[in-house]
């Protein structure tokens, strides 16, 4: 662990050291996850693309390939759930509370996010997670439908082209935007790289994170003003740290 | 969350012990199943409206790029990495087995002999269909009647320079007039992507019949299952009536 100063009289903000994002183990579902999404989004380029077929050629390689990549894109996620951690940010990135509203109306009329409170994720991190963990389940349904096509009907297979064509498409512009995102974003991607990100950047993008990670070790982890960081940040905003530049909009 | 830098115990996942919110994640994976199932259910006669669509765009689009959307266009599938390319000097289809004359034919030889041009959609077993397509060449049964054809001989072996793919026909549906030994594809000289200098072109039957890269006709006793055959297609290909589909016939 990075080493830090704990003196409890300082403002939150004024420590050095890290906040610990992600274990190793969530790290490690994520990078699984990553390379075998590329993989098979690769060879669905492949596949698809008739330049690129043209060029690799090898269409029964590349489809195995395909088909394994794809059908064991869930595996990394359901073997992390033997850590507790990643149980954790699953449970977390499935929930929604007032602040993720706000955080979603800020970033539809594109007026900054920066500033919204957020949890350990943002609105947009939460719809992000639980709509690619929907469609690539669809993905590897569709497939297998496709990969055994003795298994259903004709009208049943053309469907499922129709879905898993159109799917993969409408992933592939996702999955850009959330590289999209992390590229701009070097503390994100020390976050996912190296696990642990600066308390500045913390405080920024998911400041009642912050302050629940540094709440727990100021304050008795038990005391009722724990409970109100989640939904309401200006309440226990209020006096305890003066440095945040930006604070809570009084609600 | 239960991970912070300095293994301070936490009561995390919260002082509730959950998260709390409402359950948007579980909302959006769910209705992605759903809206999966839906596309998968409607997704035929759907497809085949926006295919149309699709092609329409496709033809008035000069930069390509919607030729990465799904519709009725060829599509390249090859089976071996690459395939050398032939011209005058360097190809040669060979008649051989089961015949009184073994025979080697130059592209200008072909060329010397009556051509037959034919009109009829294209349609692959993976389900996309090319309307009104022109082929031209030679007909295969005046091929094997030059050859001239043992009485003994019950079927026709295909072999391609791409040094892999095999088909086969027997002998019935290769004295067809509809079965062309092609050398011209939309008008003009086969491309090498679509199997040039010379490629197979079975008007009834699914497109993978229509072997590319064509090199040897090979008249044997019996039907040998060619490479797609071997790995679950039938061998008899009929448009509409095998490989568990009931396309139109491409009349």
């Amino acid at each position: 662990m990075p080493p830090r100063s704990d003196s409890a009289k300082d403002a939150p903000l004024s420590r050095t050291g890290r906040l610990l994002r992600f274990t190793a183990s969530a790290r490690w579902a994520h990078h699984a996850t990553a390379l075998l999404a590329g993989v098979c989004i690769f060879t669905a380029a492949c596949l698809y693309i008739s330049p690129l077929s043209q060029l690799v050629g090898r269409r029964p390689l590349v489809t195995v390939v395909h088909e394994w990549t794809g059908l064991a894109l869930p595996v990394p996620v359901l073997v992390g759930m033997v850590s507790r951690a990643l149980r954790s940010d699953l449970r977390l990135l499935g929930r929604f509370a007032p602040h993720d509203r706000r955080w979603l109306r800020a970033a539809l009329r594109r007026t900054g996010t920066s500033n919204i409170p957020s949890g350990k994720f943002n609105a947009g991190q939460k719809l992000y997670a639980s709509w690619t963990a929907g469609a690539g389940l669809v993905m590897v349904g569709t497939g297998l439908l496709l990969w055994f096509p003795e298994l259903a009907s004709l009208s049943v297979r053309m469907g499922a082209t129709f879905v898993h064509d159109w799917l993969a498409l409408t992933i592939a512009v996702v999955l850009a935007g959330h590289i999209w995102k992390a590229a701009g974003d070097p503390g994100a991607r020390e976050g996912m790289w190296r696990g642990t990100v600066s308390r500045t950047w913390a405080n920024r993008e998911h400041r009642l994170w912050r302050q629940e990670m540094d709440g727990h070790n100021d304050r008795d982890p038990l005391s009722d003003t724990l409970t109100d960081l989640r939904t309401d940040a200006s309440r226990t905003e209020t006096g305890r740290n003066p440095r945040d530049p930006a604070g809570a909009p009084p609600s | 969350m239960s991970d912070s830098p300095s293994k301070v115990p936490s009561p995390l996942p919260g002082p509730k012990g959950d998260p709390g919110g409402a359950p948007v994640g579980r909302r959006v994976l769910l209705g992605m199943l759903g809206l999966g199932a839906l596309g998968v259910a409607a997704g035929g006669p759907i497809q085949d409206v926006v295919a149309k669509g699709v092609d329409t765009v496709a033809q008035n689009d000069p930069t390509g790029l919607s030729d990465l959307l799904p519709g009725n266009r060829f599509r390249y599938y090859t089976v071996t990495s690459n395939t050398p390319e032939m011209d005058e000097t360097t190809y040669r289809l060979r008649v051989d087995g089961m015949v009184d004359r073994e025979k080697t034919y130059r592209l200008s030889d072909l060329a010397a002999l009556p051509q037959t041009r034919l009109v009829q959609d294209v349609q692959c077993v993976t389900g996309w269909r090319v309307p009104k397509t022109p082929f031209a060449g030679v007909r295969l049964s005046a091929l094997l009647d030059a050859a001239g054809v043992s009485p003994e001989a019950k079927a026709i072996r295909f072999r391609c320079f791409d040094g892999a793919y095999t088909e086969s026909l027997t002998l019935e549906q290769a004295r067809r007039p509809d079965v062309l030994v092609a050398t011209s594809m939309e008008d003009k000289p086969v491309t090498h992507a679509h199997g040039g200098p010379v490629r197979l072109y079975v008007a009834p039957m699914y497109f993978y019949k229509s072997a590319k890269w064509l090199s040897g006709i090979t008249v044997t006793d019996e039907v040998v299952p060619g490479y797609w055959e071997q790995r679950g297609y039938d061998v008899d290909a009929w448009v509409g009536r095998s490989n568990g589909r009931d396309d139109a016939p491409t009349v």
